[in-house]
């Protein structure tokens, strides 16, 4: 109950910052749809389904576990990090490429050749994708503690709780990206 | 987070979820380029609301766990969205 | 680890001797009686540099113009004073103090869900006033955007906000921690027997505050995050210049910050709800009425954001949906002071400081309550706003509302967590002054409001001086007040009469342990019965 109720603030963190998003795409709704051309829905896509599968592999690692399955938990809890480590990658390439070309909050480029509505697009990628990759890598961070513990054995089928609060917040951080993603990458 | 009887969820299904949710996937990007105006938005938004109505009911455990949790999970949602809108009525009538 | 099975029944929680030693053994304790304990000694200390600087203000104030101290000064002095009282006194007090030492004995239990957490919780806190505390005496001066913090004037201040601002944040995460273990304790950790509606309403009233703490505070947290954002990079989100509107800071602000009045008033609310049975030694009269409404207050509070930025420039429906909304929220607080009152008539009345309070609270609430319908009304808002009535409206609510019932929940719990019972005759003593010293200092202010003394200025016209004399004199005789109380209880705590178990002859379970508690609070976990519950007098 205790990760519910924590998982309840961080969808109330990331909604205040979808609120923002919501609000200046209504006003500026041209300038979304131009900046949101910068983006590479390819790689947006890619990142999506990486976050989803690794979902089901952490989920996967519950039933594992009650099973006492210990060396299918360990694979399946290694396979959602490296997919993780994937997804954080594509993102350190998204922004490499972005920060490259002079589009970062602040820039002189950002702030001189753009319009209001797109600087506002792309402060809002970076804080909200920014936010999100902090998240990811807090989940590996829990993911990596369960794995310890279930490889010691102090985490089993008959106390799951880390592993399953664990696999919590990660869908948690999945879910902020199904939003992420058509919000960013989708606006044609 | 305890249940009176744990309840094992079978591999495969959790394959069939995330067989739908690429689907989903695919069918939002599709969406978006078939240019339905303001709407899309709305239709990329229903998708993205089909697919965290299955990570949180299957992925998330939340069909298989007690009731309260399921109100709770719902509450908050509505209250962000009542929040939305609620600003948006400053917004719109500007 | 300490093993449960060695703690001896009989030890108090203050004389227990456990694996640490010394100061360690109360900063390293998970025991929720102790860390009640450190939340009311940091926060005392923190609530007279509060007041210290409450009544510098005053004496500013005490004349037009340049008294003892120039704009730039007062400006953070109005800042530092509201960060403090609301981030560190009134929206942790009462839970961290009352909540944490209270709740787990009030429903029968041991302890908290997460114990260790619950410290964590106050090294949080400890954490946020130590960076405030830095902003104030490092850096480029005080900050001086007032504890609200409005966007542009937020991230073009010179001043040093950037460690305010993030002590802020850490002490949203104290709130947030604390919300969370209240909440699993109450779904959890009831007594066997002890339903819902058994429970007593203190309690109730924590958990509807946890429910608010839990979800309200993120927003802050992430706006709080924005503006350094903006501060540090320039992002734009709230700076018109780059297309960002200074109105949406305000929405998100007080998205958080109107949830979090109801974070004050609802455990002041419960103390109420406790005081005064016991002192009319009569059953509350409408339990579930009060407990639905403080649910409802806690719901409704979500949605009336917006009568706090009646003049912001917001759209003309926003108003007066915000307005109608507010005019809502009022109705359960009002069912609560019906109740109140009806449980005293025909009660068996026991004129103590405890119930004095409680009868005070009644009082200011109503006032601060009623000039909030003025508030809340758009047109006469119009009027009254960024004024001195404001500041007299917010005193009577949260001063007045939040701080009596501090000053009763400690008069009414200092035998239970002390073991030790104060001078009755100097409680009331303290009180008196306090009191009228109270009515004195924030009474003028709604009378220089609607004559149009501003808030938040360090000067005024030569025609509001008299009642502005008059208001610093109710400062100085409330501070005696504070003195004598403060005096009054420390003496009590270290030398004072030895308490018994029941003092005030009370029907929860605290008043059926020792003075002071024993650690793991109850020999046995009491099992309720069909026919128990609270206050059955």
């Amino acid at each position: 109950m205790g990760m519910w109720l924590f998982i309840f603030t961080e969808l109330l963190l990331f909604g205040g910052l979808f609120l923002i998003y919501s609000i200046y795409r209504y006003l500026n709704p041209e300038a979304f749809r131009l900046a949101a051309h910068e983006l590479d829905t390819f790689i947006g896509a890619f990142n999506t389904i990486i976050l989803l599968i690794s979902s089901m592999t952490i989920a996967m690692s519950t039933s594992a576990l009650q099973q006492k399955n210990k060396k299918l938990t360990i694979y399946l809890i290694v396979i959602t990090l490296l997919l993780a480590v994937v997804f954080l990658i594509n993102k350190y390439f998204e922004w490499g490429i972005k920060i490259k070309h002079g589009i970062y909050p602040g820039s002189e480029h950002l702030i001189n050749d753009f319009s209001q509505g797109e600087i506002l697009f792309f402060a809002l990628y970076f804080v909200m994708t920014g936010l999100h990759a902090l998240h990811i890598i807090a989940g590996m961070v829990v993911m990596s503690v369960a794995l310890v513990r279930v490889q010691k054995g102090t985490v089993n089928a008959n106390r799951p709780s880390l592993l399953e609060n664990a696999g919590l917040y990660w869908h948690l951080v999945d879910l902020i990206w199904i939003f992420l993603f058509p919000l960013f990458y989708l606006i044609h | 987070m305890e249940n009176e009887k744990p309840h094992i969820v079978p591999y495969r299904i959790y394959f069939y979820i995330l067989a739908a949710l690429v689907t989903f996937t695919f069918m939002s990007i599709g969406i978006t380029y078939l240019n339905f105006g303001p709407y899309s938005v709305l239709g990329a938004m229903i998708v993205a609301i089909l697919k965290s109505f299955l990570v949180l009911t299957f992925f998330m455990h939340l069909k298989f766990d007690q009731p309260f949790l399921r109100i709770m999970v719902s509450g908050v949602f509505l209250l962000f969205i009542a929040i939305v809108f609620l600003t948006f009525i400053d917004y719109l009538y500007r | 680890m300490q093993t449960a099975n060695h703690i001896p029944h009989e030890v108090s929680y203050l004389d227990y001797k456990g694996k640490y030693k010394g100061i360690f053994s109360w900063i390293l304790s998970t025991d929720h009686k102790r860390i009640a304990m450190l939340y009311l000694f940091s926060m005392m200390t923190l609530f007279l540099v509060g007041l210290g600087l409450g009544l510098a203000m005053k004496l500013e104030l005490i004349a037009p113009g340049r008294t003892i101290m120039g704009p730039q000064t007062y400006n953070a002095i109005f800042t530092v004073h509201g960060v403090i009282m609301i981030f560190m006194i009134v929206i942790p007090g009462l839970a961290a103090v009352f909540g944490n030492f209270f709740l787990p004995i009030m429903i029968g239990a041991k302890d908290v869900a997460f114990p260790k957490v619950n410290l964590l919780s106050w090294y949080f806190y400890l954490t946020g006033a130590l960076l405030v505390i830095t902003s104030v005496l490092f850096g480029n001066g005080t900050p001086d955007t007032g504890w609200t913090f409005y966007a542009p004037y937020s991230f073009k201040t010179g001043t040093n906000l950037l460690p305010a601002i993030f002590g802020a944040f850490v002490l949203g995460f104290s709130s947030i921690l604390t919300g969370l273990n209240f909440i699993v304790t109450i779904h959890r950790m009831r007594a066997p027997g002890m339903t819902w509606l058994k429970m007593p309403l203190f309690p109730w009233s924590l958990y509807a505050t946890a429910w608010i703490q839990l979800l309200a505070t993120p927003v802050i947290g992430i706006t709080l995050v924005l503006v350094s954002l903006e501060r540090i990079f320039g992002i734009g989100v709230f700076d018109p210049a780059l297309g960002g509107d200074p109105i949406l800071y305000q929405h998100l602000f007080w998205i958080y910050s109107h949830p979090a009045v109801y974070v004050m008033i609802l455990p002041a609310m419960g103390v109420i709800s406790e005081i005064i049975p016991t002192f009319s030694q009569k059953h509350i009269f409408g339990y579930k009425a009060i407990v639905f409404s403080s649910l409802a207050i806690a719901f409704v509070g979500y949605f009336v954001w917006g009568h706090h930025m009646f003049t912001s420039g917001m759209s003309g429906t926003a108003q007066y949906t915000f307005s109608l909304l507010t005019f809502l929220v009022a109705i359960p607080s009002a069912i609560k002071v019906f109740n109140w009152i009806a449980t005293m008539h025909k009660g068996s009345l026991n004129l103590e400081a405890p119930f004095l309070w409680a009868l005070s609270f009644i009082f200011v609430f109503m006032i601060g309550g009623l000039s909030g319908l003025v508030l809340g009304a758009l047109a006469t808002n119009v009027y009254v706003h960024d004024t001195a009535f404001v500041v007299a409206h917010f005193h009577f609510i949260v001063f007045g509302g939040t701080g009596f019932a501090f000053f009763g929940a400690i008069h009414y719990w200092f035998p239970k967590m002390f073991g030790r019972m104060y001078d009755k005759a100097w409680a009331k003593i303290g009180w008196v002054f306090f009191f009228i010293g109270f009515l004195t200092l924030y009474s003028p202010m709604f009378y220089l409001g609607m004559m149009g003394m501003p808030r938040r200025y360090y000067d005024y016209l030569p025609e509001f001086q008299p009642a502005n004399i008059l208001s610093t004199i109710g400062s100085w005789v409330m501070a005696f007040g504070v003195l004598i109380i403060i005096i009054n209880l420390f003496r009590a705590a270290k030398s004072g009469p030895v308490a018994e178990m029941n003092p005030w002859h009370g029907k929860t379970l605290e008043w059926t342990v020792a003075s002071p508690p024993p650690v793991e609070n109850f020999e046995e976990i009491p099992v309720y019965g069909v026919n128990d519950g609270p206050y059955q007098y």
